[in-house]
């Protein structure tokens, strides 16, 4: 559900850059969401329909990139791959693991017309 | 700038995509038109470079509020949990139990829900400041919600102190000083309970400029939530395992559930604890009024460090055998 707040701050980045670099519209927005940003991207895509309508964002392809997740492992004293915040560390098993990775939530760019 | 060679001088701008002319050596710089990039079968169309965090706006206010309960000398805990963890019976247990045992602190609570102001009249019958934020539809508080109430807290607090014509120590007026003068004291003047909407999925997102995140989870609910929920249980501090009275009627496994909550956040400190029988409040006392929260942070930051370093050695030694 947080996912439609989320949306609502997107639309306020483009609005905001839109202030200081004037455009008429979004034809493509990239943003980032990683395995571990707390966000499910097919709701985020949902949100973003929903609230693009009557914006400038209207009718734009919106490409979502999720970066994929990456912990700092105490025990192995490495960084390693993860899924998600429930897997153990694939080296050892153990939970010790410190999200370094992947939980990022980014506008990174678009293309404007 | 131009993304070919690097110099300052673009020369006039050109709307369509054919080449810009250097003004003095007469070069052809492809790409420098609106787009500053040159893709073959691409139309000149502007790409606006944002790499903005989409939290980046909330995160700004929360760094202030952050700031500005440090000025104030208050320590802000934001309390999460599904509805019905028992957070409000919680906190009126709390302040009463700090009345009795710690009067010099003053607290104050920020209630966030949906609708109704149901808990904060329920904390201003224990004379505790509240202030109830109706989130409407929204399914967590803010940093700028938190920002509003926490300056109505502080108009509401002088009217309710006129009201009763307290005698007030100097610590209870507020000094607006927002030049922010840090104050590392360990022990706070004030503390600020931020219960937030009962919900253990969106909250975790929002920071509010708290010193850390308080998950409240009842033995009447699932020993499995910190495996369901990930995200709360690994952006909190502390997991308070309220309701252990309860605990011969149910087949709750508190030694699962402690194992699951640090499988997702191997720092999280974790109480035990009745709000109604009283068991376990006073580790819940100590741990608000001496709990140095910073030092945690310091202390896993530094033995992550010393992990990496010892990392670092052992692959420099394995590089030279």
């Amino acid at each position: 559900m947080h996912e439609l707040s989320l949306a609502g701050g997107i639309l306020k980045v483009l609005e905001q850059t839109r202030a200081r670099d004037p455009f008429q519209r979004v034809t493509h927005l990239r943003l980032e969401a990683g395995a571990l940003c707390g966000v499910e991207v097919s709701s985020l895509r949902f949100a973003l329909q929903a609230v693009a309508a009557g914006t400038c964002l209207e009718g734009a392809l919106i490409d979502i990139d999720e970066p994929a997740g990456s912990a700092w492992c105490l025990p192995c004293g490495q960084s390693v791959a993860i899924l998600s915040r429930l897997d153990p560390c694939p080296l050892c098993g153990g939970h010790q693991l410190q999200p370094t990775g992947g939980t990022e939530l980014r506008v990174v760019d678009m293309q404007v017309e | 700038m131009c993304v070919v060679c690097g110099c300052s001088n673009t020369g006039t701008s050109k709307p369509d995509s054919s080449p810009e002319v250097h003004p003095t050596t007469g070069d052809l710089h492809f790409g420098a038109g609106a787009a500053r990039v040159s893709v073959p079968g691409l139309t000149q169309q502007r790409t606006i470079k944002i790499e903005e965090d989409v939290l980046g706006a909330n995160n700004a206010i929360a760094t202030q509020n952050r700031a500005h309960f440090v000025a104030h000398g208050v320590r802000a805990l934001n309390l999460v949990s599904s509805p019905g963890s028992g957070k409000t019976t919680l906190l009126c247990a709390t302040i009463h139990a700090l009345k009795q045992h710690e009067p010099d602190i003053d607290v104050a609570v920020i209630e966030g829900d949906q609708q109704t102001s149901f808990d904060a009249d329920r904390i201003r019958a224990t004379g505790a400041p509240a202030i109830q934020v109706n989130t409407g539809k929204g399914c967590h508080l803010d940093a700028p919600m938190v920002a509003q109430a926490f300056a109505q807290l502080a108009t509401y607090e002088h009217a309710h102190e006129h009201a009763h014509e307290h005698s007030h120590d100097d610590h209870h007026h507020h000094h607006h000083d927002h030049g922010h003068d840090h104050n590392h004291s360990h022990s706070p003047q004030s503390l600020l309970f931020i219960e937030n909407v009962g919900n253990l999925v969106c909250p975790a997102l929002w920071d509010l400029g708290e010193e850390a995140k308080v998950a409240i989870l009842s033995v009447t609910e699932g020993e499995d939530k910190p495996l369901k929920y990930p995200d709360m249980f690994a952006a909190a501090q502390l997991m308070i395992l309220n309701k252990i009275d309860l605990l011969p009627h149910l087949s709750f496994d508190v030694a699962r559930c402690k194992d699951y909550a640090r499988r997702v956040n191997p720092g999280i400190t974790i109480l035990e604890l009745s709000a109604t029988t009283g068991e376990g409040m006073q580790a819940w006392l100590d741990w608000l009024l001496n709990e140095p929260a910073h030092h945690h942070h310091a202390q896993d930051a530094r033995q992550s460090r010393i992990a990496q370093l010892e990392a670092e050695l052992a692959q420099l030694k394995a590089e030279q055998a």
